[in-house]
């Protein structure tokens, strides 16, 4: 999927460490191969910079998501995979001083070239938060469908689309029969799948999430874990995480960020199996083993 | 059996003081009390003050020195320090109280059914309080807050949604204006309205007129506030908001605004308590009336602080009575919008 790499792909073979995690990630990866036809749209990172000010964040990533694939963001804090993610919706441009380089290709098409709708690119591009942020003045039922309103979109079938929504991201049960309450309510877990529900309402093409279960606990991240597995098979998904375990357990393919106190860099990608069985660079290798981060 | 057992323990609160603490801190204050009055009469030191003095005095010292004793030096000084706050607390309510106690006391006195359902159009206000009543005053204040607000509340909102969402270019020099603004004195904007609107034209002193300096006046209230309160709202929230395909003006109209909901009404309250009281921007824009006026764009006008101010400059004991009057259906006025906007801003459960 990405073949700017393989050229260092010599020098790695004694370092490889058979991990159990990985077969985990070979199965997956090996169960999409045999139902092809992914969905989703596919997103191409080309030459990604990021800037903050003068402060060079993201040096030149390029990364290519296939349609239908997990693939997971790791490294250690402040390498710039919030970042880099942010550049793919084109929520980076929120923070005032931003600036930016390089192309974003989703359907081939760059999403930063003039003449673009950004908020159709928004709703192409969702995006999942690190903290849960559901909307405080609205009910369960509202915030589901918040998108609607927010980006002015008809739907025939409100109903419908709350259960289906919720349904996908594995709240339905919980929440079915207290829609009308303030979300507030919900655990932190809760108010996470509501806000994936939330994102999933407007019908998005790829789902952006940033450590979405940096604040949850263990069950709560299973459950999530669940969801992204099933929306897989209807989405592309980046997922940015901290947990090593994680991304072997949901993730195609993973890549590897990191900052030598520079701006970062993506040192490696690769199907998420060899990533942690066979990395190619030292570096990754250190930071799956757990040497460093 | 542990049923039995758990059903048999009895609730306690142990970090609560004792029937017993409690009576000595009563007892500490008994004789503090005592000591502040045999200290005034030994000395040469007089009055409520020199008493409230030394009992503060005192009773701050006992308590540190309980503590002291019981529990070490960092009691002892957390004892100073929160008898310090507490005295604070009463020096800052005990003017508040005073003034709402004297004035209801004394303003209750010239409450009568006339004084709701009469004018001062065959009434003077020197006549005993029987006769003529307040009623054009209270419909004057009415009609002003309600204008001032109408016409400052879009203005200060979008005022703050420019300085705090769309932080634009002008927003350093719109910030600095409003700061400026809130420095205005009320005559100012009195004159103000008057000098560019009254003195140059053929119009009069009318309700309208009136509510103008008032707008003047509760517009940088109303737009620190609610900025402040927009402040308030958690970035994630905005971001999530466009995350979703919403333009920025979506965002806030569904969004940022709900979520601010209850901080904005309290900034509209602060607004209208700003003006209510106002008597001086009045004196040149409003005109005069002792009936009822009910066309605000027409006609001189009466208003709450107007009439205590004319009742007190008068001097009779029947004017100043009918001033204290007054004051108390205004301090009820705005006591009864308080609460309006209290339940009308109530989260809905
Ligand atoms: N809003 C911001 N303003 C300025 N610098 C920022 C901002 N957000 C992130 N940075 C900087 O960009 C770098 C990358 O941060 P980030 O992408 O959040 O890292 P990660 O998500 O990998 O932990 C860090 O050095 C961080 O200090
Ligand atoms: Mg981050």
């Amino acid at each position: 999927m990405n073949d700017e790499n393989t050229n260092s792909q010599g020098d790695d073979m004694s370092t490889s460490t058979p991990s159990v995690l990985s077969s985990v990630a070979q199965n997956r990866a090996a169960h999409h191969e045999a139902n092809s036809a992914p969905m989703g749209s596919g997103l191409e990172a080309r030459g990604v910079h990021a800037w903050f000010g003068k402060h060079h964040a993201l040096e030149n990533v390029s990364l290519d998501f296939n349609p239908g694939t997990v693939t997971a963001l790791i490294g250690p804090s402040g390498c710039g995979k919030s970042t880099f993610i942010r550049t793919l919706n084109r929520m980076h441009e929120f923070i005032p001083s931003a600036a930016m380089a390089g192309e974003v290709l989703l359907d081939g098409k760059d999403i930063y070239s003039s003449g673009i709708d950004v908020t159709q690119i928004r709703l192409k591009i969702g995006m999942v938060f690190q903290k849960p942020n559901p909307f405080p003045s609205m009910t369960i039922g509202q915030n589901v469908l918040a998108g609607l309103k927010l980006a002015q979109l008809k739907h025939d079938n409100k109903e419908e689309l709350l259960e289906q929504s919720l349904t996908r991201a594995g709240l339905w049960n919980e929440v079915k029969d207290r829609l009308g309450v303030s979300a507030g309510g919900l655990s932190g877990g809760q108010q996470q799948r509501l806000c994936i529900a939330r994102s999933l309402a407007v019908n998005p093409k790829v789902l952006l999430m940033d450590e979405p279960c940096s604040a949850l606990d263990p069950g709560s991240t299973l459950r999530i874990e669940d969801t992204i597995s099933e929306l897989s098979k209807t989405m592309t998904i980046v997922i940015v995480t901290h947990n090593m375990q994680q991304a072997a357990r949901v993730s195609d393919y993973t890549a590897f960020f990191l900052s030598d106190g520079g701006p970062g860099q993506m040192i490696e990608v690769g199907p998420t199996s060899e990533m942690f069985s066979r990395p190619r660079d030292q570096r990754t290798e250190n930071y799956v083993s757990g040497r460093f981060g | 059996m542990t049923n039995l057992e758990a059903s048999a323990v009895t609730p306690l609160t142990p970090w609560k003081a004792t029937l017993n603490q409690r009576l000595f801190t009563v007892l500490l204050l008994a004789v503090a009390i005592a000591l502040s009055y045999i200290v005034v009469a030994v000395t040469p030191m007089k009055g409520k003050l020199a008493y409230a003095f030394l009992f503060m005095l005192f009773s701050v010292g006992f308590q540190a020195t309980h503590a002291g004793i019981k529990r070490g030096r960092t009691a002892a000084v957390d004892a100073i320090a929160g008898s310090i706050a507490v005295a604070g607390a009463v020096l800052v309510f005990t003017p508040v109280i005073s003034l709402i106690f004297t004035t209801i006391i004394r303003g209750s006195k010239g409450l009568r059914v006339n004084t709701f359902t009469q004018t001062m159009e065959h009434a003077a206000m020197t006549d005993p309080i029987s006769q003529g009543g307040l009623l054009h005053s209270l419909i004057g204040t009415l009609y002003l807050i309600l204008i001032a607000t109408v016409i400052s509340l879009p203005l200060a909102l979008l005022t703050a949604l420019y300085l705090t969402e769309i932080k634009g270019r002008a927003a350093g020099f719109i910030q600095f204006l409003v700061q400026a603004m809130s420095g205005v004195p009320s005559i100012v904007a009195g004159v103000f309205i008057y000098a560019a609107l009254l003195l140059t034209t053929s119009l009069h002193g009318s309700t309208i007129m009136g509510a103008l300096p008032l707008a003047i006046l509760m517009i940088p209230t109303v737009t620190r506030t609610a900025q402040e309160v927009l402040l308030l709202v958690p970035q994630d929230l905005r971001e999530a908001g466009v995350a979703l395909g919403a333009t920025q003006w979506k965002t806030v109209a569904t969004i940022v605004v709900p979520a601010a909901r209850s901080g904005l009404i309290t900034a509209v309250i602060l607004g209208i308590a700003r003006i209510a009281g106002e008597t001086a921007p009045l004196l040149f824009t409003l005109g005069v009336s002792d009936k009822i006026n009910w066309n605000p764009l027409n006609g001189g006008q009466s208003a709450l602080p107007y009439y205590v101010w004319s009742g007190l400059g008068l001097g009779s004991p029947e004017a100043i009575q009918r001033a204290w009057t007054g004051i108390l259906v205004l301090l009820m006025i705005v006591l009864v919008l308080f609460t309006a906007a209290r339940i009308l801003g109530r989260e809905k459960k």
